[in-house]
């Protein structure tokens, strides 16, 4: 994309200004996506986008400008504006050699840019015609499927220069149902950091039947319960629940502005003993896996929580810079229109020692939670909400009733406290896309299913 | 905040867009779209920057539809390569797509565009120490408030869009606005605990930018909440402030949308005609007007905007549309074609929902209540509200209410019902209309018969 030669002279002219760090990231990346609705293919899109960010950091104050012109000439003049903004003092000058390399590709089988149209749109047929066939109550279907396929290069004043190959496969459905007391909907969802040959692993049919069941089951749901009470969450679908009670507060940014209630706690307990929490960029071919992070550093494994103690948080560069430490691979950023920040990748928790069934069977009363939503924080506060898409009553120690949707609220730390039993049925959940100051980048989550002794759900039954 | 020349910017634009509709062969329907715009966003951390990001970015996408078959494409570059590599995917795209009778772009309605003043040359001119003053001023204000307070950021951001649309039908629109807002996120701090509150303030010229306003709604907001416990649980009257009333017009919003009426997908899809909320509420979408934040004087498919009343007094009136989902429903679109940059084709929504305002303020609302609940804010709009279903569930803070008065804050409990039965129990609507950034406009609201899950 970017010969290195060009990017030393860029890095060279990004300094200009007396900075003491300047980075180039550069992407070209193709997409496609089918989107399928109401028994159609509405439309084959197909995007391209290509361009640099050009970051420079002059004592606490960062100057970043982007530019879709990645000839030199281009890339000069970003640089000359990003060195404009991040001007302290007079002008300084740098040299730059880019000698340490990182050069990753993850091995794909099937580059999605190279596979026919013909087969993305085939799989939405397929799930289209699954979900229909699921019951009478079907009335409405859409389906999506995406890719994208992304060259990175990553250059730095310290003398950095990282190349990556990211590609990723997406598969979404949502189906309506109706019924005498009104719709209901159904959702699945699957995401891989892979070509097309994922689509070998999963038959997306099983996934509409999957969404379209939920959907109907729905139809005879009843109102949530309101009120605070045990909440059982099942295997894979509850990471949700971590990222945003935990995860969201231990990114280094929010920590070193105060606005973290994990702040100052590293080496305490800050969760049950049960909890062991991780968070790795490396693992397989999760949504949240990266080779290297988008600041060029490889990604890593992480444990920020071991048996309840509080290890360590995540970091991007700018953060372990100002502490004197490694950056921890969590350094992401949407695209190269966006500053990176300190971002998660795939955060779980490991496999406790209870059986899944005993879990339910001991809980006299309370919620069993089979998928949740999305969710979201107050990292200051440590409130959060979560939503739940599947739900049913537990009573007497077995699954009952659907329910309808709602949020269950509660605080980060009290509810990582309260987290009484963990089951050993490890299992990673759906693809999801984390929002953190206006930049969606995906992520994965994972859970033995566990129990909760004491949550909030926000229904309506008394 | 780079100059650009304007007219000629825009006429740039315009001859793309046209020269790609030029290249339609017979048969053919093609739309271009072509955006350039740029941002500056500056924030300030303790009285230095923190970052400030100079952006500026253009693209093009190309929609082409063929006996009923629609493919598109798009990029991020405006240079000829890329252009001629977005219509050739365009239409490679188009023989994937199903035959839709309806399929088809807008057609010139005949509807005269209300034209607006969206564009500041002030705003063009400011420079860059003034932007990056506005933001320091506005922690400093904050910070001065309240021993109490600090501030996890202060924020000046503007940003400037000049776009043109063309289609083989005969539209070709343009447009040029600009715009920008301050906003900064205060932190109260009481022993252990540390709450939060959001303020902001938004302006078309940077002389409408009132740092005041920000910074006190900022303080106040995060100091009330210290304290807060979690409520009792119950059926109660709630007060939505005007921020988390915008949030829920923005659903009500969603579910009077004519694409999701006709595919089946609306709570409200056979409800035209009859009465669906209470008689205090009459909903207008009006992006003609000024003081809308995303008022504009086309919509996504190069049609003049225009104003309509979708609740009257109650009644379901009208469902917002664009031309395909008009098209399909027998109608005529409503101007409310939406695309939300050049790389998707339009959807239909809402842009500038209002409710008709009430005769009193938020203090003469609550001067009426007891055991109610004042709803400062909501979280989890996105994971606890099914606009299909109609349930509502959210994660709440605020103040009670005892006596006609405020009382102590609450956190940390959700609120509930349906979106159907929340419109019915709408009770009054408040005089205090406040335009906030996004598509929809704040005022106090009462809703009676809410479930509050608490303790």
């Amino acid at each position: 994309m970017i010969e290195s030669d060009v990017a030393e002279r860029v890095l060279t002219t990004a300094m200009g200004t007396g900075g003491e760090f300047a980075e180039i990231y550069a992407e070209d990346k193709h997409s496609t996506s089918v989107g399928f609705d109401d028994g159609r293919v509405e439309q084959v899109t197909s995007g391209r986008d290509r361009g640099a960010g050009i970051r420079v950091i002059s004592g606490d104050t960062t100057g970043f400008a982007h530019t879709a012109d990645i000839t030199e000439a281009g890339l000069l003049r970003a640089a000359e504006v990003a060195a404009a903004a991040a001007q302290r003092g007079g002008p300084g000058t740098a040299v730059t050699s880019l000698t340490a390399t990182v050069a990753r590709t993850r091995t794909i089988e099937r580059n999605p840019d190279e596979v026919a149209k013909r087969h993305k749109v085939d799989l939405l047929v397929a799930a289209d015609e699954a979900a229909r066939a699921s019951g009478r109550q079907v009335v409405q279907v859409s389906a999506g499927y995406g890719d994208s396929h992304k060259q990175v290069m990553v250059a730095n004043t310290d003398g950095l220069w990282s190349t990556d190959t990211q590609t990723r496969v997406l598969f979404r459905i949502n189906v309506v149902a109706d019924g005498d007391t009104g719709m209901q909907t159904g959702y699945e969802s699957f995401g891989r950091t892979a070509g097309f040959e994922a689509f070998e692993s999963v038959d997306v049919a099983d996934l509409a039947r999957r969404a379209a069941a939920r959907a109907i089951t729905k139809l005879g749901a009843r109102p949530a319960p309101s009120g605070s009470m045990p909440v059982v969450i099942r295997q894979g679908t509850g990471g949700v629940l971590f990222h945003e009670a935990c995860g969201h507060g231990l990114e280094a940014d929010h920590i070193a502005k105060g606005a973290s209630v994990y702040r100052g706690k590293v080496g305490e307990l800050v969760a049950s003993p049960l909890v062991t929490l991780v968070d790795d960029g490396t693992m397989g071919d999760e949504w949240g896996t990266l080779s290297i992070d988008d600041e060029g550093h490889p990604t890593q494994r992480n444990v920020l929580i071991e048996d309840g103690v509080l290890t360590d948080y995540m970091y991007d560069y700018l953060r372990a810079r100002n502490e004197q430490r490694r950056p921890s691979g969590n350094g992401r950023r949407q695209s190269y229109r966006h500053l990176p920040m300190v971002r998660m990748t795939n955060t779980f928790v490991l496999d406790g020692h209870d059986d899944p069934d005993d879990i339910i069977s001991s809980t006299e009363q309370g919620v069993y939670v089979s998928m949740l939503g999305g969710g979201s924080v107050n990292t200051a506060s440590g409130d959060f909400v979560f939503g739940m898409t599947e739900a049913y009553l537990i009573e007497n120690g077995s699954v009952t009733e659907p329910l309808r949707e709602g949020n269950l609220i509660g605080n980060g730390p009290q509810v990582l406290r309260d987290i009484d039993m963990l089951g050993n049925d490890f299992a990673m959940g759906s693809p999801g896309t984390c929002g953190k100051d206006g930049q969606g980048v995906p992520v994965g989550t994972g859970q033995p299913t566990l129990r909760v002794k004491s949550l909030t759900v926000g229904g309506t039954a008394a | 905040m780079s100059v650009v020349d304007d007219e000629t910017g825009v006429r740039e634009l315009a001859a793309i867009a046209e020269g790609v509709v030029g290249r339609a062969v017979r048969g053919e329907q093609v739309e271009a779209f072509v955006l350039r715009g740029g941002e500056t966003d500056v924030r300030v951390y303790q009285g230095d920057v923190e970052h400030f990001v100079s952006a500026q970015s253009e693209g093009i996408g190309v929609r082409v539809i063929v006996d009923g078959r629609t493919g598109f494409a798009y990029a991020g570059a405006l240079t000829p390569d890329a252009i001629d590599e977005v219509l050739a995917e365009a239409r490679d795209n188009v023989q994937y797509g199903t035959v839709d009778e309806f399929a088809g772009l807008a057609e010139p309605d005949g509807v005269a565009v209300s034209p607006q003043q969206l564009w500041s040359d002030e705003l063009v001119a400011l420079p860059t120490e003034r932007k990056i003053a506005l933001a320091t001023e506005l922690e400093q204000l904050t910070l001065a408030l309240d021993s109490r307070v600090r501030i996890d950021d202060a924020n000046y951001s503007d940003a400037w869009a000049v776009t043109a649309a063309a289609t083989t039908t005969g539209i070709s629109e343009t447009s040029r606005e600009n715009g920008c807002y301050v906003t900064v996120a205060a932190l109260a701090d009481d022993g252990d605990e540390t709450q939060s509150g959001f303020g902001y303030s938004v302006g078309r010229t940077p002389g409408e930018i009132d740092l005041d306003r920000a910074s006190g709604l900022a303080a106040e907001r995060a100091t009330r909440l210290l304290g807060a416990t979690k409520p009792p649980s119950g059926r109660v009257t709630v007060v939505l402030d005007p921020m988390v009333t915008a949030s829920f017009l923005s659903i009500i919003g969603s579910t009077l949308n004519g694409e999701a009426v006709v595919k089946g997908r609306s709570l409200f899809r056979d409800r035209l005609g009859e009465s669906i909320a209470a008689s205090a509420v009459t909903l207008v979408d009006d992006p003609t007007n000024p003081l809308a934040f995303a008022a504009t004087e086309t919509d996504g498919e190069g049609l003049a905007a225009r104003r309509n009343v979708l609740i009257d007094h109650g009644v379901l009136s009208q469902f917002t549309h664009s031309s395909y989902s008009a098209r399909r429903a027998g109608t005529v679109s409503t101007g409310n074609a939406v695309r939300g940059s050049f790389a998707t084709t339009p959807g239909v929504g809402a842009m500038a929902l209002a409710l008709e305002p009430g005769s009193r303020d938020q203090e003469a609302l609550i001067a009426d209540l007891d055991g109610a609940v004042l709803i400062q804010s909501v979280t989890g709009l996105h994971s606890g509200v099914n606009p299909i279903s109609g349930d509502f569930s959210a994660g709440a803070s605020g103040l009670l209410i005892a006596g006609g008065a405020l009382g102590s804050p609450v956190r940390e409990f959700t609120i509930a019902s349906t979106l159907q039965r929340m419109l019915l129990d709408l009770a009054e609507v408040g005089s205090d209309v406040e335009w906030l950034p996004g598509s929809a406009a704040g005022v106090s609201l009462v809703i009676h018969d809410v479930t509050v899950s608490g303790v």
